[in-house]
């Protein structure tokens, strides 16, 4: 029987016959399904998502008209950063990263960060951002965000002033943990609030929250009311960008808008960012290494496709390596990117990457 | 990566119309169906061609709001976007800014 190239979810080759994809199609909608408590894709769906599967070239695309806008993470770091970020280590300054960017990469929009890429450290060399925002914003015509990630673990012990949850939960310490976390919410909206006002002041188009949630739902709450205060208040477009699939329980407690936190997939964590006042939602989707990437996309696609449903803002999936069907490694294989954009686009629906 | 899913499902940036759609994302939260159409009425093309080089190319030329190649004379950064502002009807906050500073 004939056997098709695809991989495994950390990028290893691997050969499957019409029937094993078929199965890994089918077994990793329902997966999604049966985690969301979302509908399975139909189908036609699974049919389309095979025919892609099979398609013998390594690139595939969406057809003529299909194509989407795309959002960026980490700024210019994928091009001076060291591999810590994924970067090149190519010494250019980030002005001419973004130049770079949106003139020889043709880039939608894109974005400025910070080389920690965290907002706490950027609270004391503001007046650089500000300055190297300015200086981009003058040079560049296409939407620039200033990216970074919430990072609550920035605020626990030894890095911030509150009793690290990591070390008090396996002390049976609940209450302490909680009340660390509740302070470090408090703190980091106060800062995102400061910076992004900032950056606003210099004429930012927007703010990308990027990995939220990635310290559990205290970091998805503080981000949450730093948007609210930002809509109300500036004129910046905010995209929220998530960590993980679902939010981490760290406190468990938290809530928005009589919302527990804690569990939300995303489908019903785009709710909560609309409510906030954000423009755009990316959210996450992650990939199993140790299944096929027909399991893994078929998963991915699910739940976005749920996500997309259930929004009234943009929707711009997080694509990056080991999430949105592409595969865990740091030079992910074109042929599963490839196929992943596709089938994003034209079965999930998305209104960008 | 970001290439990858550029050329397979990207706008292609201000080679052709993807800066215009994503700032009515960005601006109005609109989807993508009417983000493209709101673009595509301002711009008289039709939504398929935001992504047609051939299309997109001559129209930026004529409309002087940033073309991807390096031409001498045409509208380049701030420029491009106080002229994008105005053709999308939208507001864009460094072009506030620019004009906040030349009103003396």
């Amino acid at each position: 029987m004939k056997k098709y190239l695809t991989r495994m979810g950390d990028g290893e080759r691997i050969e499957m016959t019409v029937d094993e994809m078929k199965r890994d199609l089918e077994l990793g909608t329902q997966d999604a399904a049966n985690r969301g408590k979302i509908a399975p894709l139909t189908q036609d769906e699974l049919d389309y998502l095979l025919d892609i599967f099979t398609n013998p070239n390594k690139i595939v695309s969406v057809e003529p008209g299909n194509e989407v806008p795309l959002t960026h993470d980490i700024g210019t770091l994928r091009l001076m950063g060291d591999q810590g970020n994924s970067g090149v280590g190519i010494p250019l300054s980030r002005v001419q990263g973004i130049q770079v960017h949106e003139r020889a990469f043709a880039a939608d929009t894109m974005e400025l960060g910070h080389i920690d890429y965290s907002f706490k450290p950027v609270k004391p060399v503001i007046a650089m951002e500000q300055q190297e925002m300015e200086n981009a914003l003058l040079s560049t015509i296409v939407p620039l965000f200033y990216g970074a990630m919430p990072n609550l673990g920035l605020y626990y012990a030894p890095d911030g002033p509150f009793g690290n949850p990591s070390d008090l939960l396996p002390m049976g310490k609940i209450q302490e943990a909680r009340e660390a976390q509740e302070g470090a919410v408090e703190h980091a909206t106060r800062d995102m609030i400061y910076i992004c006002e900032k950056l606003y002041a210099v004429g930012c188009d927007g703010i990308n929250f990027d990995t939220t949630g990635a310290a559990g739902d205290t970091d998805m709450k503080a981000t949450l009311h730093a948007v609210e205060y930002l809509k109300a208040n500036t004129d910046l477009a905010i995209e929220v960008g998530m960590a993980g699939e679902f939010v981490l329980g760290m406190h468990g407690g938290l809530e928005y808008d009589g919302v527990r936190l804690a569990g939300l997939y995303p489908h019903q964590q785009v709710k909560l960012v609309e409510k906030a006042g954000a423009d755009i939602f990316g959210p996450v989707v992650n990939t199993n290494t140790s299944k096929s990437m027909p399991w893994n996309l078929a998963r991915a696609v699910t739940f976005i496709k749920a996500c997309v449903e259930a929004a009234n803002i943009p929707i711009h999936v997080n694509m990056g390596m080991g999430v949105g069907g592409s595969p865990v490694f740091e030079t992910p294989p074109i042929d599963s990117v490839t196929r992943a954009s596709k089938a994003m686009v034209e079965v999930a629906k998305v209104d960008g990457l | 990566m970001p290439i990858a899913h550029g050329m397979a499902a990207g706008m292609g940036g201000i080679r052709t119309a993807g800066d215009l759609v994503a700032r009515m994302q960005m601006t109005r939260k609109m989807r993508l169906k009417d983000a493209k159409a709101y673009v595509a009425e301002k711009l008289k093309v039709s939504p398929a061609d935001l992504s047609n080089e051939h299309v997109m190319r001559e129209v930026r030329e004529e409309l002087d709001i940033g073309i991807i190649t390096s031409v001498p004379g045409c509208a380049k950064g701030i420029e491009a976007k106080a002229r994008i502002a105005e053709l999308l009807d939208i507001e864009i906050n460094s072009v506030k800014r620019l004009k906040n500073k030349v009103r003396f």
